[in-house]
């Protein structure tokens, strides 16, 4: 291979944010650790305090970190193949997120498929059924738990649907973006991107009602058995990972108002915008077996 | 191939900075390599006097030391510390030192991330060590933190265990994508994917496994931990739930995660044990394909360590058939290691010793564990000492023998000095006897009936015991001798080595100065 | 009343006596035990048939390996050859270990059927793991009752002597018959336990809210002890399983026997509510039923484990809310590791232990609590 093909790979200076994000995720985890137990049992502390001077240290992190990295991208010091290792980088983490939803829709299938039915007397639990949970039956939604706790199920109508639409839509909007931003089509992009963020924060409004409507009306809440448990830890953490998502497209929409991106270099939109179609794509698969199945 | 290292110095070139920051606020790959590689060893200390607490409180029937409760924190967290502190990081301290150097790369790909999964560490086991010293106590449920005793019946540090191991996650994920992507995209030219080193692809396929299963992990404390402290039943029969459901969970992670623990060490070993015979490895391509199978067989085997849980007849047939299945690629290593000398030029430099041992010895581990894995009789080795002397022979005298190996293997290359080789055969062999008087009784008080993590035992099982137990001692003093060693070799103690440092060591490594530069292939090698 | 008590205990003892009387295990017992079932004998085989094949195919390997490491060494002049491939060996050691494979899946598959069915069963009992004791109900009759670590805590704390079956003993045996199919159903009150006989080859988990089947057929008479296998807490190491064998005859004996026991003490129960308990009387069964049913948590000073067990010496709710005191006694706390006491103690054990937790370690509230004020809460008044 002929040498002079070769770019060369920048290896960064050294750096003073790694360390203070370990910093902020000790502070983090010590905070919301002490957190929870002092919020559980109603005692008053430092955890929350703790936990906020982590955040906060986090963000000084992020910011400082995504600083630096604009800077070297601005100053064309990142060549193709270090670009390369950022998609590359990206798609792994996002693999790793799929790993992380696919516990809870693990969880999910395992109570409705196994756990659920076996309490019934399915399988080989006969027994189980007829001496510990007598009278229990098999059902989907479990609106009644073995333990006797009522609750109704959530349906897909209504203001599920219309957030799935939303998404659906804003998926479509970014990737609008995307093509303007490659077409150098600037007003187009701010337009479609600005689209998409507002779309991100209707869909959070509507799922926050949701959640409203779920402990006011329903009946629904976090304690009413596995089906309140998978419901509101599945949409609780596709809810977070769209306000990460809505975040990260704020700051993209505000990099593009100062005349960041080029055609080609604009690893960062990518990021965002993969991360918005996978949090797409979650929220899809969760219409489909949280609501309508 | 050219050895670039001596290139012009460009406008971002780094001098070598010092002091206490220079390890903090690093971006190099060896620095963060040595890092990790001490603070494993700590944490190995660390996780050691716990083991050290357990074998004294066994050493007799009776309770003499500690008290039951006292020492279910010291089995739990003996077990964390040295899966997710000793082998885990020392394993990626060693990828870090080597991989970029095997493929020709300038550091890793993302150099700051690097550092900060390595700053990750300390502060997650700061956050375990304290919460021993909460009232109440450490977590206590066993290192498995199986539900519901990790739930409703834990203590308070539990909170405080899923957040540190929350964060522990957060940094394997990092360093594993940070060494895939290295491999995919770092390579010198040249360099194809048939001809990178062993260790280069047992790592990276250890990389795909633990982005593909902390996050299981992630979510398995985060269910741990609604349950326990927000009111929901997943592992609860009452809400609908099933305690079961936590252990399919949990070992969806667990099964995997036990081969990243010995992949790595199965690459060490095919980079070793080819230079001390002088032969090429034999069946690179099937030693290839073998770890691949046995890093994908790995995702459908995990329910082999829930036979006793009341699975249906039909799902314990296909977690036995899968879990034997296993065996098939991972012999085709052992015989490849084997035929790799059959006709070589054999010399036994202490990394070969190691290596050696690690072949005889995990063999033992991996013969026992295709006996577990027969469901009817796994029902009486399950959570019998039997399956605690199957791990510690695969952990133990595989994983961290390899690790051992590994360090002799390369440390004169990192320092430029040979170590002291009559420490390093002390070393070798107190810790070869001792550790096998260590675990060899456990199949026999195994299959004679004592259960695991038990502090009091009935008197049957006390001679045997005692034996454990001086072994156990042997093994911890002996690792001091290591220490020396290490200690020696990094002030620099010893005779000059050669670049190559082991006549018959190939690969791109041995063809850079000893001691390595602080930076290499600043411009990339050539590799035919 | 006395008398029934006295009985009762005396059945035990006996039972305790005969249990001590089994046969010294091997001191240095190497391999696993056949058992006495045919199922046992089975999987001993299995694990033989796998010992023999890994023992030779470790020899193979490792005879291979030793070979070259001593002929093949660099002193003794061995030049390296050049191969570094063959695909037919390869292949060759591919396919041999898996047919070895299917040679071991089929008989331990034949085996794991034959385990894993239950049906037709003569007996059943339901074991049910509670920390850290096993309760055993025989579901066709009337008779339950818990069975519990009978070892002295002074044999465990090293002041006596340890006896022959230290910590492989308990109060109270489960009793099944011999050549009868015998079925066990098994759950859990509170966390994951296992109950494990090895000499029958059972070893199930105690899962709570499931219930888990397992079943033997013993045909020999003896005393067979295995402990508890799942870490279950803090004594998960002091709750064994002792199971008797009795032929059927004494084997119906036996439960007749215990039946009318159980019986005659419900009827004594009911007598008692009428009656007043002295101080002394109540304090002396008290501390009794503490140690063995409240210690392992609450310690024998009273005093807990902070953070993990609550103190009960200085308490306020043993100090002064005798209601609250008597209802976590008798229906327990969920959520915590406090169990309901009130289906494992009788009524005068109940009063008796509430009484010595309100008078111990300078708890001192000079408060008798009687069995009708028990029953009281029990029936929900």
């Amino acid at each position: 291979m002929a040498e002079q093909e070769y770019q060369k790979y920048y290896v960064p200076e050294q750096s003073p944010w790694p360390i203070v994000g370990a910093v902020a995720l000790f502070l983090i985890a010590v905070g919301a650790g002490n957190f929870v137990i002092e919020s559980t049992k109603g005692e008053s502390g430092f955890g929350g305090w703790i936990l906020l001077a982590g955040i906060v240290t986090l963000l000084v992190m992020l910011i400082g970190w995504f600083n630096n990295q604009i800077n070297e991208s601005m100053n064309g010091m990142h060549s193709d193949q270090l670009g390369r290792s950022y998609r590359q980088g990206m798609s792994w983490f996002i693999f790793s997120e799929v790993m992380f939803f696919a516990a809870f829709f693990g969880a999910l299938f395992y109570a409705r498929v196994i756990a659920v039915p076996w309490l019934a007397g399915e399988g080989n639990n006969a027994m189980t059924n007829e001496v510990l949970w007598p009278g229990f039956e098999d059902m989907w939604p479990l609106t009644k738990t073995p333990g006797g706790t009522e609750t109704t199920a959530m349906g897909w109508m209504g203001l599920p649907l219309y957030n799935t639409i939303i998404l659906l839509v804003s998926s479509f909007t970014c990737h609008f973006a995307h093509v303007a931003l490659e077409k150098e089509q600037r007003g187009k992009l701010k337009l479609m991107l600005g689209l998409t963020v507002l779309l991100g924060c209707i869909f959070l409004f509507l799922q926050v009602e949701e959640y409203v409507h779920a402990y006011r009306e329903m009946n629904l809440t976090l304690q009413s058995g596995v089906y309140g448990n998978t419901f509101f830890l599945l949409t609780g953490f596709h809810g977070m990972h769209v306000t990460l998502g809505t975040i990260i497209l704020i700051v993209l929409w505000l990099r593009i108002m100062k005349g960041h991106f080029t055609p080609k270099n604009h690893f960062a939109f990518q990021a965002g915008s993969w991360y918005w179609h996978f949090v797409d794509v979650v929220w899809v698969m969760l219409f489909f077996f949280v609501y309508i199945l | 191939m050219s050895t670039a290292t001596e290139h012009a110095h460009d406008d971002h070139h780094h001098h070598m900075p010092t002091g206490i920051k220079r390890w903090i606020f690093t971006t190099n790959h060896k620095d963060i390599g040595t890092l990790y590689l001490w603070f494993a060893f700590i944490m190995f200390l660390v996780g050691g006097a716990m083991a050290m607490v357990i074998r004294a409180e066994l050493f007799q029937p009776g309770l003499q030391i500690v008290e039951p409760n006292f020492f279910n924190q010291m089995t739990t967290v003996h077990g964390l510390i040295m899966v997710f502190g000793a082998v885990m990081p020392a394993f990626t301290g060693l990828a870090n030192w080597l991989v970029p150097m095997m493929i020709g790369a300038p550091d890793m790909a993302l150099p700051r991330m690097n550092n900060w999964s390595f700053w990750i560490l300390p502060f997650a086991f700061i956050i375990l060590l304290a919460s021993l010293f909460m009232e109440g106590g450490g977590p206590a449920f066993g290192w498995t933190f199986y539900a519901p005793l990790s739930t409703t019946y834990s203590g308070d540090s539990t909170a405080l265990f899923v957040f540190s191991v929350h964060i522990m996650g957060i940094s394997s994920i990092m360093g594993a994508i940070n060494v895939i992507v290295t491999i995919w995209n770092m390579r010198a030219p040249g360099m194809t994917w048939m001809k990178m080193p062993l260790f280069v692809w047992t790592w990276l396929i250890t990389a795909f496994l633990l982005i593909a299963v902390m996050p299981v992990l992630a979510g398995a404390v985060t269910m741990v931990l609604t349950d326990k402290f927000f009111g929901t039943s997943f592992f609860d029969a009452a809400g609908g739930g099933d305690p079961v459901m936590f252990q399919h969970i949990f070992w969806f992670f667990g099964h995997p995660e036990v081969y990243i623990m010995i992949l790595p060490a199965f690459g060490i070993i095919s980079q070793i044990v080819p230079t001390f015979s002088r032969k090429k490895l034999f069946g690179y391509a099937s030693m290839v394909y073998a770890t691949t199978s046995i890093a994908l067989l790995s995702f459908i085997v995990w329910a082999h360590h829930m036979f006793t849980t009341g699975m249906p007849v039909a799902a314990e047939l296909f977690f036995m058939i899968a879990t034997m299945l296993i065996s098939v690629p991972t012999g085709v290593k052992v015989f490849n290691w084997v035929a790799t000398m059959w006709r070589g030029s054999l010399t036994f430099e202490v990394p070969m010793l190691f290596a050696l041992a690690f072949i005889v010895l995990f063999t033992i581990g991996g013969l026992s564990g295709l006996m577990l894995a027969i469901t009817p009789v796994d029902f009486q080795y399950h959570d019998t000492y039997f399956v605690v002397a199957h791990f510690h022979y695969v952990l133990v005298s595989g994983a961290v023998f390899s690790i051992m190996a590994a360090v002799y293997y390369w440390l004169p290359k990192w320092t430029g000095k040979m170590f002291d080789v009559t420490l390093a055969k002390w070393h070798f062999w107190c810790s070869l006897i001792s550790v096998n008087v260590l675990f060899f009784p456990m199949h026999f008080i195994g299959l004679a009936g004592m259960p695991r993590r038990i502090p009091d035992y009935a008197l049957q099982f006390a001679d045997f015991n005692k034996w454990i137990s001086i072994g156990g001692f042997a093994f911890g003093l002996s690792q001091l001798i290591f220490l020396a060693v290490v200690i020696k070799a990094c002030r620099k103690q010893g005779e000059p080595v050669s670049d190559q440092v082991w006549e018959g060591a190939e690969g791109l490594e041995w063809e850079i100065p000893s001691p390595a530069p602080y930076h290499t292939f600043e411009t990339p090698p050539v590799v035919k | 009343m006395k008398n029934t008590l006295y009985g009762v205990l005396g059945s035990l003892l006996s039972v305790t006596a005969f249990a001590d009387s089994g046969a010294q295990k091997d001191q240095y017992q190497l391999n696993l035990s056949k058992g006495v079932t045919d199922i046992s004998g089975q999987v001993y085989d299995l694990h033989m048939l796998m010992f023999y094949i890994c023992v030779a195919i470790a020899l193979v390997v490792f005879g291979v390996m030793f070979y070259a490491m001593y002929f093949h060494r660099k002193s003794r002049g061995a030049k390296p050859a050049h191969f570094h491939e063959s695909v037919k060996v390869e292949i060759a050691w591919t396919v041999v270990p898996f047919i070895i494979l299917i040679f071991m899946a089929v008989p331990a598959a034949k085996t794991l059927i034959a385990m894993e069915d239950s049906s037709k069963a003569d007996v059943t009992v339901l074991v049910t793991g509670s920390q850290w004791k096993w309760h055993y109900k025989y579901m066709d009759r009337d008779l339950s009752y818990y069975s519990l670590l009978a070892t002295q805590p002074e044999q465990i704390q090293n002041k006596f002597a340890k006896g022959e079956n230290y910590l492989l003993e308990v109060d109270r045996p489960l009793v099944i018959p011999t050549g009868k199919k015998v079925r066990f159903l098994i759950t859990s009150d509170d966390v994951i336990h296992s109950w494990w006989v090895p000499d029958f080859a059972v070893k199930k988990d105690a899962n709570p809210g499931f219930i888990n089947e397992a079943w033997t057929r013993v045909d020999q008479p003896g005393i067979y002890r295995g402990q508890c296998a799942e870490l279950c807490g803090k004594d998960h190491g002091f709750m064994p399983v002792v199971v008797i064998a009795k032929d059927p005859a004494e084997y119906e004996a036996w439960v007749s026997e215990q039946e009318a026991i159980q019986r005659k003490a419900k009827e004594e129960e009911q007598k008692l509510l009428a009656m007043n308990m002295s101080m002394e009387e109540l304090m002396s069964v008290g501390e009794r039923v503490y140690n063995t049913s409240c210690a392992a948590c609450h310690m024998p000073n009273g005093e807990g484990l902070p953070g993990v067990f609550p103190a009960l010496k200085g308490s306020d709710m043993a100090l002064n809310d005798m209601p609250a005191h008597i209802d976590i006694v008798v229906n327990g706390k969920s959520g915590t590791a406090m169990q309901a006491f009130g289906k494992q103690l009788s009524l005068k054990e109940l009063a008796a232990v509430i009484t010595y937790e309100r008078n111990a370690w300078g708890n001192n509230t000079g408060d008798t609590v009687q069995a009708k004020d028990v029953n009281a809460v029990m029936n929900g008044q």
